[in-house]
């Protein structure tokens, strides 16, 4: 039986929800930078105190989940499922390695006090409040997105699995890779705003 | 869709890797106002090359694909100028 499939109709459609992602975390982009543009020292003095190494490994475990998820779709199209299967399980696994280092981050943060209304952070500046109430929301939205990735990544998996995603029907992976590597370009510009520029 | 190399993605990812690294080691240094700058365009370049080769934009051929992005990418330009134009003439 031959099923129709619109290999461009659907990757458009993508394209156009991804789109709409940019848009969206461009906003908290500029409300990042114009904040930043009025309180120079207060964020200064508070990136410093962020974890830059486990901001690095981040940034590296998430670039090299997106190296798994692109040849994970290479192995699809060439027809090879085992293959494909292994990377993409190693994407799901840096992808909870990415948020277990994050899991980190933010209990560390937590019990030095600094989180949203704590008492310690609502006697700092002003600006500094203004980092953390970002610094917060901003990556705690890409972690949101991170674990929906996983979810729809491990659905991804089991179809693989199943023989329902092969070399004839791999759209649906193509596409989930692409929200992947949007998340991952996504980080690529959080990582310096938040743990570089001091 | 042929010319599509398992080593390519290999390289890309060093070359995210490399960029990783440089930007990392510059903000060891302190060079002031300049940092932001570089530190930015760094990330322009990485996440192109994400575009380009992970997101496989450099193989599709519709004219929609290589507009689709620009238009994006100018609008949110537009809405950073007009935003910032505000802020320093308040």
């Amino acid at each position: 039986m031959e099923t129709h499939q619109d290999y461009t109709g659907s990757k458009i459609g993508m394209w156009l929800f991804l789109l709409s992602e940019i848009l969206l975390f461009g906003g908290l982009f500029i409300l990042y930078s114009s904040y930043r543009y009025k309180n120079p020292l207060d964020f200064h003095l508070a990136a410093w105190e962020l974890n830059r190494v486990l901001g690095t490994i981040n940034t590296l475990v998430l670039i090299t989940s997106s190296l798994c998820m692109a040849l994970s779709i290479f192995f699809i199209q060439k027809g090879n499922r085992k293959l494909s299967a292994l990377f993409l399980f190693a994407t799901i696994f840096l992808g909870l390695l990415f948020l277990g280092v994050k899991y980190l981050e933010w209990t560390a943060k937590i019990e030095h006090g600094l989180y949203p209304n704590s008492p310690r952070l609502i006697g700092r500046p002003k600006g500094e409040v203004l980092f953390y109430g970002l610094y917060y929301s901003m990556t705690g939205l890409h972690g949101l997105h991170v674990l929906v990735g996983i979810f729809i990544l491990s659905v991804m998996l089991v179809l693989i699995m199943k023989g329902k995603i092969n070399e004839n029907r791999f759209v649906p992976l193509e596409n989930t890779g692409l929200y992947w590597h949007l998340v991952d370009i996504i980080w690529i510009f959080l990582f310096p705003l938040f743990y570089l520029i001091t | 869709m042929e010319s599509k190399k398992y080593q390519t993605y290999i390289l890309v990812w060093l070359g995210l890797v490399i960029l990783t690294g440089i930007t990392v080691s510059m903000a060891g240094m302190n060079l002031g106002r300049l940092s932001i700058g570089i530190v930015l365009a760094i990330a322009a370049i990485k996440s192109g090359l994400v575009f380009s080769y992970f997101m496989h934009l450099k193989y599709e051929t519709g004219l929609l694909f290589k507009l689709m992005i620009p238009i994006v990418l100018a609008a949110l330009t537009i809405f950073i100028g007009l935003t910032f134009t505000d802020i320093a003439f308040r």
